[in-house]
């Protein structure tokens, strides 16, 4: 059937936020769906909140909308386009959420939108897990026991069928965000009622465990003319119990026989035609019991998810582009595929190799929760790697990591190894080869894991191999062992460490043997037919087809696995680096190793090389490819960190010099600059004791901000009050960065906090964007919201900060992108830190001024210059563009929700209006937060803050809340003559204010940090709020904010514009050459 | 210990012996389903050649009796990247090494297959030696370059039974003992037997028992067995079975066929779908390298739908050879336009250059069988 001509406007709905179980993979597919749709001429409209997103560039619609997802903005938006027909199938299971609720409010048939892809009868079979079950049981297929409940009693009963442990599944979620196994009634009973809470159809399934069972993954296509195909097979490495997001997951299926797969294959079939999913891509998962092979439907995800973005990197099939053609009317046949370019895509890929992924956590940020994995993701990135056999993917993939410890540094638990394996946790891989070097056999591994004996066997072999080498050494090892280690995976580093000898010492013998790694292709078909697309990974064989051009060519190394502090702002800024050198007439070629994003599409650059991020992996690249320049400014910190040891094996690395990084990285020598440069910053210093620590503190004077050197997101960053935190922080966090000092800076209490994103091009400076935070220094940048243009910052002190922003990109000589931090107070302003590369703001500021920074960055490492791209004055934006970010802490039971300098944050989303409040309020609602428009507030503010929030409270009764106040804080606002009850504090009498909070009487919270003494409180308010969604504010500039915020609301405007007549209003010189876009 | 893979152009690979101690001959092919190579290594249609699996990983699962498709693995030699050194699954009695030691196979592996798949896709198929004794490339080379070659080989007659032998065992199941009541296998449906002989070129077990299940009684016969020797056994129906080689050389069961045609229903796969193009006048060529695999995407022509096929041949008949006014094709592979299923305009007869019993291999095309029995019924009115 050819493509419907019916249809001529498509709104596409993305995913929102990055958050844990739903993160750029829908970045992926998303802008696969828009691409793929206006390349067959459709309008499209998109609507996304986060402005971090590929999708959301401009030019990948006709109409980008960056607005909250709610029905009330998507219906405008609606109201506004009059869309033919909306997809809800590649934005995660917020567009499919928002597709259901704007059917059953009428909205689609109002405005006359069809949905395509899926039809709420499909999404509410396969999401409503009873409705499944059901299903299933109609066609034959089994599902574990179970049953819904919909309040508590309903679920104690049902406990009692299926016993324990039991499974805890809230409808309607993400990630299996409120579930969870139940080993006994206490378990139990906080979780059903967890569970029911978190469910947006206040509904819960218990279930029949089947913990143990071989899980897998099936992803499936459909389109209308009823051909099915299996794109990709999945086996869970972990067994069930452990979520796939969080399992170490390996395609294709490794233990099934064909009899056995096929069986699986039908089963899939069946299910999607049951579920009725016309068109496009599914999910679906099983379990299998070792002992006798019966299997059973876990659950089936009717839209493109994490694993099918795995799927298709995986393969080489794309999926989403696929599904989004499957859904304007095109049937399998009909499309070809890119890769062989003779043959449809309506086949099944075949591969031959391995594909690992192994999740990332952060578990490390949230120290008060346990890092034990479960039925609920808690992971927040992952890495992929491709090899010839398991044990090299595995292998590389555990590389791709970048734990950022040494190798062999590991502390590892000899009296706990069983717990260690039992349990399954971050560490159970390292734990897994630590028991077979201690001599645990398969069976008893088995066992403890229930992992299966195929896969513990490869890893048995890894750890053999690697017992055997630290027998050898260097100089004594025989090429042909090397090679047979290399040929497993092993890195020089690891090797290194074997046979103690550098890894430079490595490679050199390995190059003087010849042992070098080949490329070989990823082509969907095993090579039986020729690829046309150069997607490649590394492995030691005898054969290479990299087939490297004589072009002019551009490296770009990307960002690795996502994580908290660096996520997907990096792709973004590496995607567009690709496109906008492609531009320039350059051949572009992109490293990176994680599956989810957009760079890892083999669509983005003209080569596609998806391998680990390390100096070994680098370097076989370059020395393959032989490029005129490789960009290190765009993936974050973890090209950065390459930067010095690449240039120094003779990598001409473009932009900003190595040497300026370091220079910028190195608080002494940084330190010295500027104050040459008569630039003011915190008085600091730095310590590998604490002796060294303590006398710093004391000259400089406490608070002092204490953290590591070379990292990202303020890991491991701590305010220190006093001598005894300081010791504390000593003692643990020497392991974070074992060979570089501890850093001390004086800490600025109450200073503004304002980030400058500036472009350089070695003579001219373009400052794009000044962003003044919301919240005050102390709270990591990336989990402060803030807004541009700044609105509360002195004129002075803006020029001064353009003044030191461009003494800084001259001294640096910066040459593309650099991000400084600065802190205001007492009417001085002080740098805090300098970043020579692009930043999480990249993203934010393009979107807000409509130029692409990154693009010009990318430009201007090749040699052009600002003039010629039409840029010479600071961008002007002319709205208000608010950013905010968005937390995990539903995730992480038992962890305080309050903020500091370490960044906690998974993603963000923007808000723009042309007045501050509506643009918060709007940001805030993207990011979750519903702030109340009338009712009680409740605020309780430490000694310091005392005098400040008499405005805001003052501001908030004017607006027509009640108030409320612990007593110190209501006597100081009675004092001002402001109306207040008082309220119990926990420990002082009932009903206290968590009381009030659980039982709905509070709508929103305004409460600073009293310090540690009053901790458990104040946590469990934090806590309450939380879990009862009430907005919970803890810094006054924060509070002044949603005053602001609410304000707006009150008005009950909902205003929807699009970036593109943003822009349209902005006379910023848009990136001449890169306009006509991609 | 070490052994020597040769090609007949002089290419060699080294690598490490899994299997027996021997030597091997035959027409190097290579085969991409990402499962069942217990499968792949015993059907008859694999006789004459080595199997190279692109798939790396290899004896994950190891080997299970009811896997088998005929009495013995009848590949000349398996070729991988990496064989399983603990193999893991529920079903499994021993593993492939053990396997193919026991059935004299010889195996090599840590061979770059995707280097030796190009070399094929570019080159073709070609003759081939693995060696654990012969470990001197130039020899082995020459020595390979002396074997038969494929085309004008009857391998049919060297796989096929040597007497008659009813088969009545239906479709393996796989949880027995472990499934709700409601929805054991259908089986075979009983009702209305109907009384089928097989031509055994090289016959799968699948085969015979998707026969069984769609309600035939089958008698299994010789590729020699005629025309007369076939009609006496009054059957409803006759079917043609896949085999190993080059069609042209069975000369004698194309003539069977022949005389055959128009007389009772006819379902031919594979090899028997080349025969009976042979027989109705049509021509095959040899393809450069073959399909051997389990992605195949195959457009029914009627319902334009697509069936995702198995497939394993190095043979096909040319589209353009068969007689239009006669022949109505059905079937079409999409990935090179080529033949894959027609039928008789005139008489009772179709059938299938593919695999529709799969094993290994998707299930898709299992509906020709149920095709098979109401063709059968049709014409018994
Ligand atoms: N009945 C069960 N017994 C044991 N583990 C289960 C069961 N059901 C689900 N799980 C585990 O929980 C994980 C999440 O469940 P799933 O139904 O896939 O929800 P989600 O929508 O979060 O992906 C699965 O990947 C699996 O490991
Ligand atoms: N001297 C200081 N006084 C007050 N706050 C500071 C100071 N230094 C850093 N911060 C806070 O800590 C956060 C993280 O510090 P930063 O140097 O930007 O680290 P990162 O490299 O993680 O971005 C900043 O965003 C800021 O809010
Ligand atoms: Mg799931
Ligand atoms: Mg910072």
């Amino acid at each position: 059937m050819p493509k419907r001509t019916d249809i001529k406007k498509i709104l596409i709905i993305g995913s929102g936020p990055i958050v844990i179980g739903q993160a750029c993979e829908f970045d992926y597919s998303g802008t696969q769906a828009c691409k793929a749709l206006r390349a067959e001429g459709y309008e499209i409209v998109l609507v996304n909140s986060n402005p971090a997103t590929i999708m959301t560039d401009p030019e990948f619609a006709d109409k980008t909308y960056i607005e909250p997802l709610t029905p009330e903005y998507v219906e405008a938006i609606i109201q506004a386009e009059r869309p033919d027909a909306l997809l809800p199938t590649v934005g995660g299971q917020t567009a499919l959420n928002l597709a259901v609720e704007l059917s059953e409010k009428g909205v689609l048939d109002k405005y006359g939108v069809e949905l395509i892809g899926a039809q709420v009868k499909a999404i509410k079979v396969a999401e409503d897990r009873l409705l499944f079950k059901e299903a299933m049981w109609e066609i034959g297929l089994e599902t574990p026991k179970s049953g819904a409940a919909y309040n508590f009693n309903e679920a104690l009963e049902i406990v009692k069928i299926v016993g324990y442990p039991a499974i805890i599944r809230p409808s309607f979620t993400l990630g299996g965000t409120g579930g969870g196994i139940a080993f006994n009634a206490e378990e139990f009973e906080d979780l059903a009622q967890h569970g029911l809470d978190l469910s947006p159809s206040h509904e819960i399934l218990i279930e029949e465990s089947v913990i143990g069972w071989k899980e897998f993954e099936l992803e499936v296509m459909r389109d209308l003319k009823d051909n099915v195909v299996i794109i990709c097979s999945i086996e869970n490495f972990d067994a069930m119990g452990v979520h796939t997001g969080d399992s170490v997951t390996v395609a294709p299926v490794q233990t099934l026989t064909d009899k056995e797969y096929q069986y699986m294959r039908d089963a899939a079939i069946k299910v999607i035609r049951k579920v009725g999913v016309e068109t496009g891509g599914s999910n679906i998962q099983f379990a299998v019991n070792p002992q006798n092979g019966r299997l059973v439907v876990i659950e089936m995800n009717p839209r493109v998810s994490r694993s099918s973005a795995l799927a298709s990197k995986a393969t080489g099939f794309p999926i989403a582009k696929i599904a989004a053609k499957l859904a304007v009317g095109y049937t399998l046949n009909e499309i070809p595929n890119d890769i062989t370019k003779k043959t449809p895509a309506c086949f099944e890929p075949t591969i031959d190799y391995v594909v690992t992924k192994i999740p990332k956590w952060a578990f490390e940020k949230f120290p008060e929760t346990d890092p034990v994995l479960g039925t609920q993701m808690k992971s927040v990135g992952e890495v992929m790697a491709i090899g010839r056999t398991f044990k090299e993917s595995f292998m590389k993939a555990l590389r791709s990591l970048e734990t950022g410890k040494k190798i062999g540094s590991e502390k590892l638990d000899f009296e706990r190894v069983k717990e260690r394996l039992i349990t399954p946790n971050p560490d159970r891989l390292t734990y897994l080869r630590y028991a077979f070097e201690l001599g645990y056999s398969v069976e008893e591994v088995q066992e403890l894991t229930r992992i299966d004996r195929w896969f513990l066997s490869q890893l048995e072999e890894i750890a053999r191999m690697g017992q055997q080498l630290r027998e050898e050494r260097i100089d004594s090892i025989t090429p042909a062992r090397l090679r047979e280690a290399k040929r497993m995976g092993f890195s020089d580093l690891r090797l290194a460490f074997q046979l103690g000898a550098t890894g430079e010492e490595i490679r050199q013998k390995r190059k003087e043997h010849g042992i070098v790694p080949v490329y070989k292709r990823v082509d969907t078909c095993a090579a039986e037919f020729e690829s046309h697309t150069p997607y490649l990974y590394s492995t030691y064989e005898r054969e290479c087809e990299a087939a490297p051009s004589q072009a002019r060519k551009i490296i770009i190394l990307g960002s690795g696995p996502n994580r908290i502090g660096q996520g997907i702002e990096f792709d973004y800024c590496c995607c567009h680096a690709s496109y906008a050198l492609k531009e320039e007439g350059y051949e572009t070629i992109m490293v990176n190793c994680n599956p989810e994003t957009v760079s890892t599409d083999y669509d983005t650059s003209d080569r596609l090389y998806f391998e680990p991020l390390t100096f070994e992996d680098v370097m076989h690249i370059v020395e393959r490819e032989n490029p005129d320049g490789v960009i290190v400014q765009f993936g974050g910190q973890t090209p950065l960190n390459l930067a010095l040891s690449l240039q120094a094996a003779g990598v001409p690395i473009i932009g900003t010099s190595p040497e300026s990084i370091d220079l910028a990285e190195d608080r002494k020598r940084f330190g010295k600059l500027l104050s040459d440069l008569g630039i003011p910053q915190p008085p600091s210093g730095t310590a590998v004791s604490f002796e060294e620590a303590e006398v710093i503190a004391e000259r400089i004077g406490y608070p002092v901000l204490v953290r590591p050197s070379y990292v990202l997101g303020g890991r491991a960053m701590v305010i220190a009050y006093d001598s005894r935190t300081l010791a504390n922080y000593m003692d643990e966090a020497v392991d974070v960065s074992q060979d570089r000092p501890i850093l001390i800076d004086k800490f600025l209490e109450d200073a503004f906090e304002v980030d400058v994103d500036t472009l350089s091009d070695g003579e001219d400076v373009v400052i794009g964007g000044i962003m003044e935070h919301i919240e005050e220094a102390g709270i990591h940048s990336g989990d402060s919201s803030c807004v541009l243009p700044t609105y509360l910052v002195k004129a002075e002190h803006l020029d001064t900060m353009r003044h030191y922003t461009r003494m800084l990109a001259k001294a640096l000589n910066v040459i593309g992108l650099m991000n400084v931090q600065y802190a205001i107070k007492d009417d001085i302003v002080y740098v805090l830190e300098v970043n020579p590369r692009a930043s999480r703001t990249v993203p934010f500021v393009s979107k807000a001024t409509g130029v692409p920074l990154a693009k010009v960055a990318a430009c201007l490492m090749v040699g052009r210059k600002l003039a010629e791209l039409g840029l010479r004055d600071e961008l002007k934006v002319d709205h208000f563009f608010v950013k905010s970010p968005v937390f995990p802490f539903m995730k992480f039971p038992g962890v305080d929700t309050i903020l500091g300098p370490e960044m906690k944050s998974t993603g963000e989303v923007m808000g723009v209006s042309d007045n501050f409040g509506q643009a918060y309020a709007k940001a805030q609602m993207s990011a979750g937060v519903m702030l109340p428009r009338s009712g009680t507030a409740f605020i309780s503010v430490n000694q310091h803050d005392k005098k400040n929030v008499i405005r805001i409270a003052d501001r908030l009764h004017q607006l027509g809340f009640k108030l409320i106040a612990s007593r110190g804080t209501m006597m100081v606002l009675r004092e001002q003559g402001i109306p207040v009850d008082r309220v119990f504090k926990v420990y002082e009498g009932r009903p206290h204010i968590v009381d009030l909070i659980k039982s709905g009487k509070v709508d929103l919270i305004l409460n600073t940090s009293l310090g540690k003494d009053s901790f458990y409180d104040e946590r469990a308010i934090r806590r309450a709020a939380m879990q009862y969604h009430v907005p919970c504010i803890t810094t006054l500039s924060g509070g002044a904010a949603v005053a602001n915020g609410i304000a707006a609301l009150q008005q009950q405007k909902i205003d929807v514009r699009s970036l593109q007549e943003y822009h349209e209003a902005l006379s910023n010189g848009v990136l001449e050459r890169s306009e006509s876009g991609h | 210990m070490e052994a020597l893979l040769a090609l007949e152009d002089g290419l060699t690979f080294r690598g490490e012996s899994f299997g027996a101690q021997e030597e091997t001959s035959g027409e190097v092919v290579f085969n991409t389903s990402l499962t069942g190579y217990q499968e792949i290594l015993t059907d008859p249609s694999y006789a004459g050649q080595i199997v190279t699996l692109t798939y790396p990983l290899i004896g994950n699962y190891g080997v299970n009796l009811q896997d088998e498709e005929s009495r013995r693995p009848f590949a000349e030699g398996l070729i991988v990247r990496e064989i399983a050194r603990l193999s893991s699954n529920w079903r499994q009695e021993m593993s492939l090494p053990e396997y193919l030691c026991r059935h004299r196979l010889v195996g090599i592996s840590e061979i770059d297959t995707r280097a030796l798949v190009r070399h094929i896709r570019n080159h073709g198929a070609m003759r081939a030696m693995i060696s654990t004794v012969d470990l001197d490339p130039e020899s082995l080379v020459r020595r390979t370059q002396q074997t038969p070659a494929m085309v004008g080989r009857d391998l049919a007659k060297e796989v096929t039974c040597q007497k008659p032998y009813g088969w009545d065992e239906g479709p393996l199941d796989l949880f027995p003992d472990d499934k709700p009541a409601d929805q054991k296998p259908s089986g075979s449906k009983v009702a209305g037997r109907l009384r089928v002989v097989a031509f055994d070129f090289g016959i799968k077990h699948n085969i015979l028992r998707l026969l069984v299940d769609s309600g035939c009684e089958l008698t299994v016969v010789p590729a020699t067995t005629t025309a007369d020797q076939v009609l006496a056994l009054r059957p409803d129906g006759i079917f043609l079975s896949n085999g190993p080689g080059d069609p042209e050389p069975v000369t004698y069961a194309i003539r069977t066929i022949r005389e055959l045609i128009g007389k009772k229903p006819i379902f031919g796969i594979c090899l028997g779908h080349q025969l009976l193009g042979l027989a109705l006048g049509g021509r095959t060529y040899k393809l450069k390298f073959g399909h051997r695999g389990g992605n195949h995407p195959v457009m029914h022509l009627q319902r334009r739908q697509v069936e995702i096929t198995a497939q394993n041949h190095g043979f096909v008949v040319d589209l353009a050879s068969l007689p239009e006014d006669e022949i109505e094709v059905t079937h079409i592979n999409l990935n090179d336009q080529t033949l894959e299923g027609f039928r008789h305009r005139h008489h009772p007869l179709f059938c299938v250059q593919y695999h529709p019993e799969a094993s290994p291999g998707p299930h898709d095309s299992r509906y020709l069988f149920e095709d098979f029995r109401s063709m059968m019924l049709n014409h018994k009115q």
